[in-house]
């Protein structure tokens, strides 16, 4: 029913077939209710690739990440059935499911600049887990900024409020935020859709530089993002993995079904 | 070529009535208000003085001052906030931030509904069973303050859970996102961004408390009492039952008299509110999204 094409033709995806599977996913379904939002989904994401997952909206694209950090935990009524292994450990088995998100950062579509300074926001994941000192906490904030392309705008003024910051701003104070919490797993969902073009690329440089650190899931749904970030791209149709390959290939028109083409050729979506 | 057709007219004269008609309605609003006040003042203005305000009533509560209600009123209200504030926060944030939607959180929240709803007087007579009688605390500040904080928990408890439920969602889902359990969220997110929402629900609880007569009058509060209550084990006179009985109870009271203790007690109440109104603007200012 669910074709899943494993390609690692040449193109791009060689240099990351060869890495390690970071998350294994295996026939993965989620319902809200008795609605399922997404079916029997299996795909692998590999260390240090970004990841790329297009589709319209309501495919399930969203429930899927929230399935990898456990948010079900949060959400009333979600269910969530399969296998979702993170470096070998499945993570419904997680005891400590608040470690297991530490480890996993998110940035949502909208930004999220909590009401508290900016170096209260960078601060906060490790303030959580413990780092009380200033001395350990100040070069924590500086080298998050630093990678979200933020510190040079925000430096003179850490103690301004992050929600009060540009919607541009917000974002990388967002990225910088779930940087913070040094996580191996970076989960990006539509991340662009509150941002300005020029802003848009600066963030696409910095996850392009990010990759070689951890491990990138963006959810998208500008399908020319997945095709300037993204090492391998899965297209997400209606809670169905439709296809999943190599990013180049994809965009080549090397794909196994008619919608994929269709959907990245934006004749639908 | 931008002429008004018939129907265009007809619109907008229709709105200028509606908007006459809301406008006088807003008005009528504020007459009551300035009408009690101006009556207050008028009448018993005269009577008001530092001495009033100072001394114990004499000559059988036909004259004197209202010292011992004036300081029972805040023992009251000052113990009913601490049994009320507590359980009413605490509550709130469950049936707020943990509470699952469940049948029982659906019991809860019809309790909280019908126990807002439940008349003063049927209140009084829960606390006379309950505190005086079973659990033997007399009458006493204790039993009326408890009996007063029952009555006023469901107002802490939903403008508690309102102010909370005024923080975004996303601002919960961040700090989760981040590793962070319910109680850190709390502590780091939610409560810092609704505390002037709930300081203002609570203050305002305060005004309110303060005017009670029915649920203090069978379980703590006294006629007459010249002393100053020791502990909450005591009785205490209060504004409110004070005003009740020099206006009905006892014969011979001069006019401004029940009018001078109303006006202190309004007083009172206009001044926590004006605090709350206060608070709320400088905490609306330091709005920080």
């Amino acid at each position: 029913m669910v074709e899943v094409r494993r390609s690692s033709t040449a193109h791009t995806g060689d240099v990351v077939s060869s890495s390690p599977v970071k998350l294994d996913v295996r026939n993965l379904s989620i319902y809200y209710g008795t609605r399922a939002a997404l079916r029997d989904v299996t795909l692998d994401v590999r260390q240090n690739e970004i990841f790329g997952i297009i589709g319209p909206a309501n495919s399930g694209k969203t429930s899927f990440l929230r399935a990898l950090n456990r948010m079900d935990f949060f959400v009333p009524g979600m269910r969530v059935e399969g296998s979702i292994v993170l470096d070998g450990k499945e993570v419904q088995e997680w005891r400590n499911v608040y470690a297991l998100r530490r480890r996993i950062g998110v940035v949502f579509p909208l930004p999220v600049g909590l009401p508290m300074s900016i170096y209260d926001n960078v601060a906060l994941a490790p303030r959580l887990a413990g780092i009380k000192k200033k001395s350990r906490l100040d070069p924590i904030v500086e080298r998050c900024l630093q990678r979200a392309a933020l510190w040079d705008e925000v430096k003179d003024r850490l103690d301004s409020l992050g929600s009060l910051l540009s919607g541009g701003q917000q974002q990388r104070l967002t990225i910088a935020r779930a940087l913070s919490q040094e996580p191996d797993l970076l989960l990006l969902d539509e991340f662009s859709i509150a941002v300005d073009p020029v802003t848009t690329m600066r963030i696409e440089d910095v996850l392009k530089d990010l990759k070689q650190e951890l491990t990138i899931v963006l959810v998208t749904n500008l399908v020319q993002q997945a095709r300037r970030l993204a090492d391998r791209t899965a297209f997400f149709l209606s809670g169905e993995l439709v296809e999943i390959g190599d990013t180049a290939a994809i965009f080549d028109g090397q794909v196994s079904d008619d919608r994929t083409r269709a959907y990245v050729e934006g004749r639908f979506g | 070529m931008f002429e008004s057709s018939d129907l265009n007219i007809r619109n907008r004269q229709v709105e200028k009535l509606w908007r006459l008609a809301f406008l006088v309605m807003t008005v009528l609003l504020i007459l009551p208000v300035l009408a009690i006040l101006g009556v207050l003042v008028y009448k018993g203005g005269p009577a008001i003085s530092i001495d009033f305000l100072l001394t114990e009533p004499k000559d059988g509560m036909t004259a004197g001052g209202v010292f011992p209600a004036l300081i029972g009123t805040v023992w009251l209200v000052a113990v009913a906030l601490l049994a009320s504030v507590p359980v009413g926060v605490a509550a709130a944030l469950y049936l707020s931030e943990y509470a699952p939607d469940n049948w029982l959180t659906r019991v809860i929240n019809l309790a909280i509904i019908n126990l807002a709803g439940v008349p003063s007087i049927v209140h009084a007579l829960f606390g006379v069973g309950a505190f005086v009688l079973f659990f033997r605390f007399g009458t006493s500040i204790l039993a009326a303050s408890l009996t007063l904080a029952i009555m006023t928990l469901p107002v802490v408890i939903v403008a508690t859970r309102e102010s909370l439920q005024a923080v975004p969602l996303a601002f919960r889902e961040a700090c989760w996102n981040m590793g962070a359990t319910r109680w850190q969220t709390i502590r780091k997110v939610v409560l810092p961004n609704s505390v002037s929402g709930i300081l203002t629900g609570i203050i305002l609880e305060v005004s309110r408390t303060a005017g009670e007569t029915a649920p203090i009058m069978f379980t703590g509060a006294a006629f007459f009492l010249p002393f100053l209550p020791q502990s909450v084990f005591d009785q205490t006179m209060a504004m409110s039952l004070h005003l009740f009985v020099i206006s009905t109870q006892v014969p011979g009271v001069p006019e401004a008299l029940p009018y001078g203790v109303a006006l202190v007690l309004i007083a009172m109440v206009l001044a926590m509110n004006a605090v709350s109104i206060g608070f709320r603007m400088y905490l609306r200012g330091k709005k920080k999204w």
